[in-house]
This record gives structure tokens, sequence and C-alpha cells, in this order.
């Protein structure tokens, strides 16, 4: 018996060890080394002096700082919210569909989301182009002045968020339908014999067993939005990165273009206990709302 | 009881949605029909100041300049290198875990779990100063290897795996016990072939994951040759001038092995991603 459980204890260090070590190595080690690097005036690669918490101390009055912050913030006012509910809304439609019909249709709108982001970039910036978008075919239509969108700081992050919603959106959607279909089909019929109204039948069935999945892509969309960069990065390329500046790109500014790797760090620490922080709420509500059932 | 009245209106309106439903999914799609349809016409058509949904001629030349004349090849052998890589680390390794998790009792396996769980929460994109100095004291800059090693953690394939080994039913592993069977025996004969499914789904998800992976390609390449081809169609201009078309086509050529790869196993990808966001499909 003993015996066993050694030998159970080797084995499962050997099935483990692969993951452990890379674990280590790619998570642990540059958690750490970040934390600590964010105290000196290090540079990108090499040593610094230690400087205590003056990283931090200059982040207040760093205007391009102030600029990430509330472009980030922007952003994900933005996003989540428009982005949950617009996937919410489509994922109802598309539940409607059945078979082949539903598949091909989830398709059209999940297709974005399997591409890589220089792709989007890519098609949103020839469909945006100030001379021969597509787009702007629109605006003259509708009787708008052509705009350069990507290059006009009040139409940027917006801008941003329609094409992030309509790259990302077909991953919500097929959580929500994830939902939808989990809610029993007789439940439903209950309600058309009690002859309920659509709307009644969305606000007193749909939406309350949808709720876990609502609070699901809610959150998980305002993590990854917290970390918006590629899309930003791509489309300020040939414009003015500092107008359209967020948190990573400010690292991504800091760290690489600057060589300051300290100051870059303590924006790193900043956007690491914000991203944990959000996490760490989320699973207390989820555990919350799912002791109070 | 349902007047005919309103069982016509429900039946009015709910066809309404769908139209609608419809109606805005060709829409949606519309911005990737229109990108590659401009790239199959030639450059003097696609600048005409009107919307021609089709091209007035039809042309390759696009895709036969990105093939010849630009580092499209090499990129893409670095994407497939680094994917395929990426892919079979994190899938061996994960199984692995996630099996000793599921089937075995050793010290330290509640705070593994726990580690695993925690680990969900970390944004990578703060680690990309220390993963690029790992990298540079590694040497391993403008290498595949650089590229890939910050990518080989998906926690989620873990856990993934361990719920499905889970279910697997005790007394499968009774009997190959009692046949002498030793662990890794009982893994490749008994666990994994009753697994195949989900382990071909989650491979292509982190195989297009890592294709479509950009921040830290982009960071950790400098050399033009060892891109991969997501950096590389946005970062490389070899022509003066804009060449619209011939972007766009690039731009094709880097997206079809993933929109393949969701088309061909539709199925697969949306499990292993529902999976992936702690769903049972």
């Amino acid at each position: 018996m003993l015996i066993n459980r050694r030998k159970d204890t080797l084995i499962a260090a050997v099935l483990v060890a692969p993951f452990l070590a890379i674990y280590l190595l790619v998570f642990i080690w540059p958690t750490v080394q970040m934390f600590g690097i964010s105290f000196t005036d290090a540079p990108l690669i090499g040593d610094g002096n230690f400087v205590g918490l003056d990283n931090y101390a200059r982040l207040d009055s760093d205007p391009r700082f102030r600029t990430a912050a509330w472009n980030t913030a922007y952003f994900v006012l933005l996003t989540v919210l428009p982005g949950t509910i617009v996937a919410l809304l489509i994922a109802l439609g598309v539940s409607r569909l059945k078979g082949r019909a539903q598949s091909a249709v989830l398709a059209l709108f999940f297709l974005p989301y399997i591409l890589p982001v220089s792709v989007v970039y890519l098609i949103w910036d020839w469909v945006l182009n100030f001379q021969f978008g597509i787009s702007m075919h629109i605006l003259d239509w509708l009787g708008i002045d052509r705009v350069p969108i990507t290059k006009t700081r009040a139409w940027f992050m917006p801008a941003m968020a329609v094409v992030t919603i309509w790259w990302t959106a077909g991953f919500s959607i097929l959580l929500f339908l994830a939902g939808l279909r989990a809610i029993p089909a007789e439940i439903y019929e209950a309600a058309s014999l009690d002859n309920a109204s659509r709307w009644t039948v969305f606000r007193k069935i749909t939406w309350p067993l949808l709720y876990p999945i609502t609070s699901l892509v809610f959150t998980i969309q305002l993590i990854s939005q917290l970390k918006i960069f590629d899309q930003v990065y791509l489309f300020s390329q040939g414009g003015r990165p500092n107008d359209n500046m967020v948190l990573v790109y400010y690292v991504f500014q800091r760290a690489f273009q600057q060589d300051q790797g300290g100051r870059a760090a303590a924006v790193a620490v900043t956007l690491f206990v914000l991203v944990v922080a959000v996490s760490v709420l989320q699973f207390q509500l989820l555990r919350l709302s799912g002791g109070r059932r | 009881m349902v007047s005919v009245q309103a069982l016509r209106r429900v039946n009015f309106w709910g066809g309404m949605i769908t139209a609608l439903t419809v109606v805005l999914a060709i829409i949606w799609a519309f911005p990737l029909y229109w990108g590659v349809i401009s790239s199959l016409k030639p450059e003097d058509e696609v600048v005409r100041p009107y919307i021609a949904l089709w091209p007035e001629t039809l042309t390759f030349q696009h895709y036969i300049h990105a093939i010849t004349a630009t580092q499209i090849g090499n990129w893409y052998v670095n994407s497939v290198a680094v994917a395929v890589g990426v892919t079979l680390i994190t899938i061996t390794s994960s199984m692995l875990c996630g099996y000793a998790l599921s089937q075995l009792s050793f010290p330290g396996r509640k705070l593994l779990w726990w580690l695993i769980l925690a680990s969900f929460m970390v944004p990578t994109q703060a680690l990309i100063i220390n993963h690029f100095v790992l990298v540079a004291q590694l040497d391993l800059l403008n290498t595949w290897a650089g590229i890939m090693l910050p990518q080989l953690i998906h926690p989620v394939i873990i856990i993934v795996y361990k719920q499905f080994f889970d279910q697997v039913p005790r007394d499968f592993r009774e009997a190959a016990v009692m046949d002498n069977a030793g662990e890794f025996r009982i893994l490749s004969k008994v666990y994994l072939p009753m697994n195949w499914g989900v382990t071909t789904a989650l491979s292509i998800v982190t195989f297009i994951w890592t294709w479509n992976a950009f921040l830290w390609p982009f960071l950790s390449v400098t050399r033009t040759e060892m891109m991969t081809i997501t950096v590389g169609i946005t970062q490389v201009n070899d022509a003066f001038g804009v060449y619209y078309a011939r972007e766009l086509a690039a731009a094709v050529l880097a997206g079809l092995p993933v929109a393949l790869a969701y088309l061909l196993f539709q199925r697969k990808v949306t499990e292993a991603i529902t999976l992936s966001a702690g769903i049972k499909g």
C-alpha cells in the first residue's frame, strides 16, 4: 500500500513535470520579475537601481499614462456592455433557426472571430479607407462629409469599438447559444399555454435563466478589453499613437521604444492588479449568486 | 385557448425576427466578402469611385505576386512550425497533467489545481517585458523556439482534460490495473482513445489561437524572414506606393488556414471554444 502510494507520487511527478516546468518559467518567474523591476530604474534588458515607489508616483503626472488610462476606460465602456447586448440579441435571433440554417447563419457571425487580428485590420483599413473605402460611399449616401476615420481622434476609439465588436461577437454569441440550448423546452411550452407574450417570456424565463452566461460573457469581455493593444497599434501605424494610447500600448512604448523597463513594469503591474481584481470580483459575484439559488 | 389571429401574429413577428437575423448575418459577413472580392480585382479597378460587387476582370495576379515576389512563403513556414509546435507541446503536457490530477492522488495536488485556476487571471500582455528578457537571456529572439515559449500554456486545456478523464467510468481503470498495466499504458490505451474527440477539438483551437497570435510574435522577432504571417503582412511593405488589392490578397492568404479549419471542423471548433470558456457545450 505504502509502496503503491510512493509509486503513484513518482508517476504523478513525471506527468506533471512538463507543465509545471513551463508554468514556472513563463508564468511565475516573469510575474515575480515584473513586480521586482517595477521598483527600479532598469532599462529593458539589464539591471537598475532601486527607486522605491518612484515609478508609480510618476504615473499620476504623466500625461501619456493618463491618456492611456482614459482611452482604455473609454474603450471598455464602448465595447463591453454594447458587445454583450449585440451578442445576446443576435443569439436570440439565431436560436430561432434550426439545423443547417442555424449553423450557416452562425458561421457568418462567427467567421470574423476565427481570423487573426492582422486580417481584421487589413480588411477594415480597406473598408474605412478615406479615399476608396466602401464605408465612405455610405457616408456620402447619408449626406455626411467624409472623414479619415482612423486618423481622427474623436472617431478612432468608436471605430475600434465597432471593429472589435464585429471581430469578437461570434464568441459571445456562441456562449449565449449554449446557454439558450440549456433552457428546457417544456418551460417555453408551459408559457405558451399560458398565452404569455414574447416580452414576458423573455423577461420571466429567458433572462433569469441566462443570467449566469450573461455575467460570464460580460466579464470575459471586460477582462479582454482591458488588455486591448493589437487593433490600436495596427490602426495607429502612420497615425498618432500618442493620442490613441492604451495601457498595453504604454507598456510597449516605454519598454520597447524608450528602453525604460522599470517605468513600463509599473504600468504592467497596474494592469495586472486591475485584471486580477476584476477576476476575483467576478468569482465572488458568481459564488454569491450561486449561493442564493 | 390560443386564437388563430394571435397565432398568426406571433408567426408574423417571429418570421420578421428570423428574416432580420439572416439579413444582419449577411451584412456582418460582408466586409469579409468585400476584402476577398477586392483582392481579385486589378489594382485600377479597386480604386474606382463606385461600388462593384463583382470584378470586371477577375485576376489572381495579386496572389501570384504575394507567393512569388514576397516573403509570404517564409512566413507561412514559420507560422505552421510555431503553431504545430505549440499545439503538440501544449496538448501533450496538458493531457499528462490533467490525467495526473484526475486519476492519481499525490501530495500537492490541491495546490497544483489552485495554481491552474489562479493562472486564468494572469494577463499575459502584462508579462511582455519579462518574457522578452527571458527569451533574450536564453538567446532565443528571432527563433521559432522563442516565438513558441511564452505561448506554451493554456491552463484551460488541463481543466477540460481533467473533466473528461473524470467522466471515464472507474471500471475501465480497475480492469486495466488488474491486468497490471502501468499508468502510461492506461492513459494511452484507455483514457486517450476514449477522448480522441476532445483531443482533436482542443488541438484545432490551439492551432488557431497560435496562428492568430500577434503581440508576442511581433515583439520577439525583428528579422523579416523569421516573422510569422500575422506579423509579416502588417509590418513589411516591400514596394513603394500603396497596393490595396495586394495587401488584401496577403490578408486572405493569412486568414485562409484558420478559416478553412473552422469551416471544415465547425462542430469541433465551436465545441472546444465553448469548453474553453468553462461551459459544457
